[in-house]
């Protein structure tokens, strides 16, 4: 079973549901080709770290699909290519690492660091009363020495 | 003659060590680099945007190599610009 993740960046100028469409056609065309899709991430409306077609912006769509050949690819990377409506594409193959990765950030493993529990409210502190001397060193008379 | 703690520094000795470097990915165990991490990547890279050398970052050869594909496939999906100003 090859692991493939194919990650494109949809034109931001579609309405909401054109774009959604556009990704629903592709997660469509690889169910056809026979590939199980593992997880359709949308990362959603991004800022380009460089304009792409006058664009500054754009919505990102990472999809995770295994399947038992490669074959399919060439074709879902020409639909890709020849679709207007998507500006960029990258298709990688998962290692058994890779796999591993993404699930484990699909459950919430990996991420920003766990904060520790909070710290029990530090030990009100009491001042001991104010130290008041035993009666009989206080000497009505003082003797001056 | 004085002992080894008794002789006290107006600065500190151990100043100008260099600190020992190691292959963060060997010591902590990360075997995949996610080339959508633009946060993680941005270690690598300096304020140009251009890629850190391997004697400055501590990576083993294996891992700067991949370290270097995920940046150049997040710079196509412009996840990371080409070329920057002031980037970090």
């Amino acid at each position: 079973m090859r692991h493939l993740e194919v990650t494109f960046i949809v034109d931001p100028v579609l309405s909401g549901d054109e774009v959604k469409s556009t990704a629903q056609t592709y997660v469509e065309m690889l169910q056809n080709e026979g590939a199980t899709i593992v997880h359709v991430n949308e990362i959603g409306l991004r800022p380009l770290a460089y304009p792409i077609n006058k664009r500054s912006t754009g919505v990102y769509y990472c999809i995770e699909f295994a399947a038992e050949t490669g074959t399919f690819i060439g074709k879902l990377e020409l639909a890709l290519k020849r679709d207007e409506r998507i500006m960029r594409f990258l298709t990688v193959k998962l290692d058994k690492f890779g796999v591993k990765y993404n699930e484990d950030k699909r459950n919430g493993k990996i991420g920003k660091k766990v904060h520790k529990a909070p710290k029990e409210p530090a030990p009100v502190y009491t001042p001991k009363a104010a130290y008041v001397p035993p009666v009989d060193i206080i000497a009505d008379d003082l003797e001056i020495i | 003659m004085a002992t080894k703690d008794e002789i006290k520094f107006l600065s500190n000795p151990n100043i100008g060590k260099q600190q020992k470097k190691y292959c963060r990915f060997k010591k902590f165990g990360l075997k995949h680099i996610d080339y959508k991490d633009a946060d993680f990547l941005i270690q690598f890279i300096n304020e140009q945007g251009k890629l850190l050398p391997r004697r400055l970052t501590g990576n083993s050869l294996k891992y700067q190599r991949r370290v270097a594909s995920s940046v150049k496939r997040a710079r196509h999906l412009a996840i990371l610009p080409f070329v920057a100003d002031l980037l970090k």
